[in-house]
């Protein structure tokens, strides 16, 4: 007879610590790979797990082995059909048949493309970007957990057990299968005790003889029937509920107007869907609050910001009117870290940079921890405007915000490529804000 | 037969399993095994696992506990992919040769399969670990588990300690040198016992707490340093040439810390113990196929096996013996179950139903009946090689059509070299022997001179056999790892083996870092 041990219920993925040594052995090829792999298609590929090749770098396992060709060697195969000896067979290009059963076919096995998780993508796609200052309001994404009373449980540690609860289950269990009371005992000792002292007839024997029996009957049952059985216990249940330690906001602000194109709209809304998917990677705790603005402003949800296709004039400054009104309705700047990012093509009516500048300067920037600001440019216009300061309206007038408030951050998006290298730029974690101060 | 074949006399029916089938059935093989066959096995412990367990067993190279390294990761990976794109099918079982025998048997499996599984496993390869004399002499199976269990917490620990890049990095010069970190000819050391390495973890920290930097400060004595230049013996202690690379880097190496000689011993002891399968393919699976399949039929025709399951197995059996012809596209060498499993039926066949030819090439077993004896003898004595060159049969060949290439690098065309007839047998038996004999088949690289009071260069020696060089990239990539743990200059000198001339000489100075 064999011992038997079930081990299915073993704990799974015992080789999930080899793996992440593995990824993490790999790390800067992996990293690159996936960029490479995103910038080609499309952002909101991110999402979703990758099929990347096997790096070559670092994980490689040299051993002696012997080489492949060269020397002589005899190989000896089943199923021969017609050849007799001394046959001169042709060598095939490389070793087809006959090198099959020649040593140290093992290269294959470094030759293979293995899927990382969503997880493991976000997190080597998204490393080492950060949302700057986020330490001003302590904005820690250490998540305090409270144990948080929730009912019971049938499992717990001795600590927490129940006693009422625990009592109710084994009055209730001692009731449903009648295990004899106390007083019933004693009721019958009672009459024992009145017969033995009564003078002795037979129908006294008797009478004990049958009491005895009904005593050691009971007595029996009480001892079968425990006072507290195991399945009685109950335990105070805790559940762990997670107490927010600081809260923050992201105002994302895209120009829809007529002036932005087909190709600019696609342009801000893969930075945005870029911005949005590392929120939510790296933050659970962040609120988005989404505003698209044409002449006027307003506030929409994640589905309409991202798929709607409404255009119109431009007024720049509504948007960050509307941005000024929800922080002042919903996000007191003393109790939440506020970011903002603009995108837009840079044309602004005529009078409204100023108003912009006005807006910015006198009430944003001050309950901002962080403002950005992507400019989408035409391909032909981004040699001329790569490198100088000049440029649109609106890039003008935010130039003097950039001197004066070292929070703000303005940069140029030509090209699809162009967008992670300035998403890094903008969110890389040695903030430019730091380097300029 | 003790009783009519009924409906009560099965051991099981329908394709579901549970435990007292699962034992009911073990219990049933075992005893015709011990009747029949004579076996002799060491007690068994069945393991039920999943097929996400079976992976993982599959990436730390099959044993229940191993200690953590990223290339395990690289393997799982690899072998989840096949795996799910449906490349490879898992085994429906991993054994492990330790005391008591561990047998993993997926959960997925049916009965029946569980059945064919238990005679392969448990019974078959068990016997051939308690038996083999490679076994018996190389491998501890009583000790294997503990030991892992202290690798595996030793190198924890030492990850704690020093970090995980330094013991990673030890790991990977280490695991580059596996296949020569055996001996292969001579008799390896016992394991130690828990209590030795106890006392040796002890010596270790009370070397610590007690050191003094202030020994170092003292002038060396100028008698000892002559001393070691007249003594030969010093470097005769080397005992040199030697085969065991990781063994000769473990006691000799000018830089390495006492923890980081203790998990070079550790990856060697654990490629010490491997060692033995790798010499036994054919035989081992040969073994337990041959077993499997005397011991359902014998069931079979007790009656205690149904006719649909004994089909099942049968179906399943003729998958795993499967062998195409070298023409065939799925052909991928020689299968060793197949192989195993038609010699040893070719004993059984020598021994009861001999022909002419028998007689005159196996006048010790032709006619004997004794093919269990011859068998039994045969699994304790030998290895693929000895075992093909002893009991390969001409009928065999010319079964398996079997036919020997010439390959010359710089000719045009192969060779056939010889083919199943007459002339041949003799020269097909000897070469296919040749293939699985591993000590001639792998690199034969061995230390053979150190410069100790010099420069520290590590001299060591590849005999080239057949012309057949290294591998430049990994050999390249080898030497660095060599240098890594001996810490100075390492050269690798291609010496041919019939001439004696060097046919080249790479020295880690020529290789970048």
């Amino acid at each position: 007879m064999p011992i038997f041990i079930d081990r299915r219920l073993n704990p799974k993925d015992k080789s999930l610590g080899n793996r992440q040594r593995f990824v993490r052995r790999a790390r800067e090829e992996l990293k690159r790979s996936i960029r490479d792999q995103i910038r080609i298609g499309r952002i909101a590929d991110v999402d979703a797990e990758h099929a990347v090749p096997m790096p070559e770098r670092g994980t490689g396992e040299p051993a002696f082995n012997n080489a492949r060709n060269g020397g002589r060697r005899q190989h000896i195969l089943p199923g021969n059909r017609h050849f007799s000896p001394g046959d001169l067979i042709p060598k095939p290009g490389q070793g087809v048949g006959a090198g099959a059963s020649s040593p140290g076919n093992t290269a294959s096995e470094d030759d293979f493309r293995f899927v990382l998780s969503r997880e493991e993508v976000l997190d080597l796609f998204f490393e080492d970007l950060e949302l700057p200052d986020m330490v001003k309001l302590n904005l820690k994404e250490i998540l305090a957990f409270k144990p948080r009373r929730a009912g019971f449980a049938a499992t717990g540690s001795p600590t927490n057990i129940n006693v009422g609860r625990t009592m109710r289950n084994s009055h209730g269990r001692r009731i449903a299968l009648r295990r004899p009371k106390q007083e019933e005992l004693d009721a019958i000792l009672e009459e024992i005790a009145m017969l033995e002292l009564a003078p002795s007839s037979e129908a006294a024997h008797q009478r004990i003889a049958a009491l005895r029996q009904e005593l050691d009957r009971l007595e029996r049952r009480r001892r079968r029937i425990a006072f507290v059985d195991p399945v009685d216990i109950r335990f105070n249940r805790f559940d762990p509920q997670p107490v927010p330690n600081a809260n923050a906001v992201m105002f994302c602000l895209m120009d829809v107007s007529g002036s932005m194109g087909e190709r600019e709209k696609d342009l801000a809304k893969r930075f945005f869907v870029l911005l949005h998917l590392f929120l939510k990677r790296r933050y659970d705790r962040i609120e988005i609050v989404f505003i698209r603005h044409t002449h006027e402003a307003q506030e929409v949800d994640e589905e309409t910001f991202f798929n709607c296709t409404q255009s119109g004039g431009t007024i720049v400054s509504t948007a960050l009117e509307e941005m000024h009104r929800i922080i002042r309705q919903r996000y007191p700047p003393s109790e939440w870290n506020i970011y903002a990012a603009q995108a837009s093509d840079g044309d602004n009516s005529v009078t409204d940079s100023e108003h912009c500048i006005a807006l910015l300067d006198g009430k944003l920037m001050r309950l901002c921890q962080y403002f950005a600001y992507v400019e989408i440019i035409d391909k032909r216009e981004a040699h001329i405007f790569g490198t100088t300061e000049n440029g649109t309206s609106l890039w003008r007038a935010y130039s003097a915000i950039d001197l004066k408030w070292s929070n703000f951050q303005m940069s140029r998006i030509a090209t699809p490529a162009d967008i992670y290298p300035v998403f890094r730029q903008l969110f890389g974690k040695q903030p430019a804000v730091l380097k300029r101060a | 037969m003790a009783r009519q074949a009924g409906k009560s006399d099965l051991l099981f029916s329908g394709s579901d399993w549970d435990f007292t089938k699962l034992s009911r059935t073990y219990d049933a093989i075992e005893a015709i095994a011990v009747e029949e066959l004579h076996l002799d096995t060491y007690p068994v412990q069945m393991e039920i696992i999943s097929s996400q367990q079976m992976l993982d067993a599959y990436s730390s190279v099959g044993m229940p506990l191993m200690y953590h390294h990223w290339s395990f990761g690289k393997h799982f990976l690899y072998q989840d992919l096949l795996y799910r794109k449906g490349g490879r099918g898992l085994a429906y079982e991993l054994v492990i040769n330790s005391n008591p025998c561990i047998v993993y048997l997926m959960e997925e499996n049916t009965m029946a399969l569980q059945a064919l599984v238990t005679a392969h496993a448990a019974l078959g390869h068990n016997h051939f670990f308690k038996n083999n004399h490679l076994f018996k002499q190389w491998t501890d199976a009583g000790a294997i588990l503990s030991y892992l269990d202290f690798a595996k917490s030793y190198i924890a620990r030492c990850e704690e300690r020093h970090g995980l890049a330094t013991v990673e990095a030890v790991l990977d010069s280490t695991h580059a040198l596996m296949e020569q970190g055996v001996f292969r000819y001579r008799r390896p050391p016992k394991l130690s016992s828990e209590r030795q390495r106890e006392g040796l973890r002890e010596r270790l920290e009370y070397e610590e707490r007690s050191y003094n930097d202030l020994w170092r400060t003292l002038p060396p004595s100028q008698q000892r340093v002559n001393d070691k230049a007249q003594d030969p013996k010093w470097k005769k202690s080397l005992n040199l040439p030697e085969e065991n690379l990781l063994y000769f880097l473990e006691k000799n190496s000018p830089i390495l810390d006492p923890w980081q000689r203790e998990i070079i011993r550790i990856v060697r002891v654990i490629a010490q113990y491997f060692y033995p399968q790798r010499q036994t393919q054919v035989m081992n699976e040969g073994c337990a196929t041959f077993v499997h399949y005397t011991l359902m039929n014998m069931l079979f025709d007790r009656g205690r096996i149904s006719e649909g399951a004994m089909l099942e197995i049968l179906r399943n059996h003729s998958n795993v013996i499967f062998q195409p012809a070298f023409d065939d596209p799925r052909f991928s060498g020689i299968n060793p179950y197949a192989l195993g499993l038609d010699m040893m039926q070719e004993i059984q066949r020598i021994s009861t139903e001999p022909t002419a030819e028998d007689r005159d090439w196996f006048p010790n077993i032709a006619g004997r009946g004794n093919w269990r004896e011859v068998l039994l003898d045969a699994w304790a004595e030998h290895r693929d090689e000895s075992f093909i060159r002893q009991y390969l049969s001409p009928a065999l060949i010319r079964k398996w059509r079997f036919f020997v290439l010439g390959d010359v690098a710089d000719q045009p065309h192969f060779q056939v070299a010889s083919i199943h007839n007459e002339r041949g047998y003799e020269k097909i038996r000897a070469a296919l022997a040749h293939s699985y004999d591993v000590g001639a088949n792998r690199p034969d690289i061995q230390v053979v001179d150190v410069d100790l009071l010099g420069d520290r260069h590590l001299r060591l020696q590849h005999k080239v056999n057949h012309g057949i060089l290294l591998e430049d990239a990994s050999r390249d990539a080898t030497l660095r790892h060599i240098r890594r743990l001996w810490g100075y200059e390492v050269s690798l000198a291609a010496v041919d083996a019939e001439t004696g001339l060097t046919i080249h000489e790479r020295s880690t100075s020529q290789i970048a870092e």
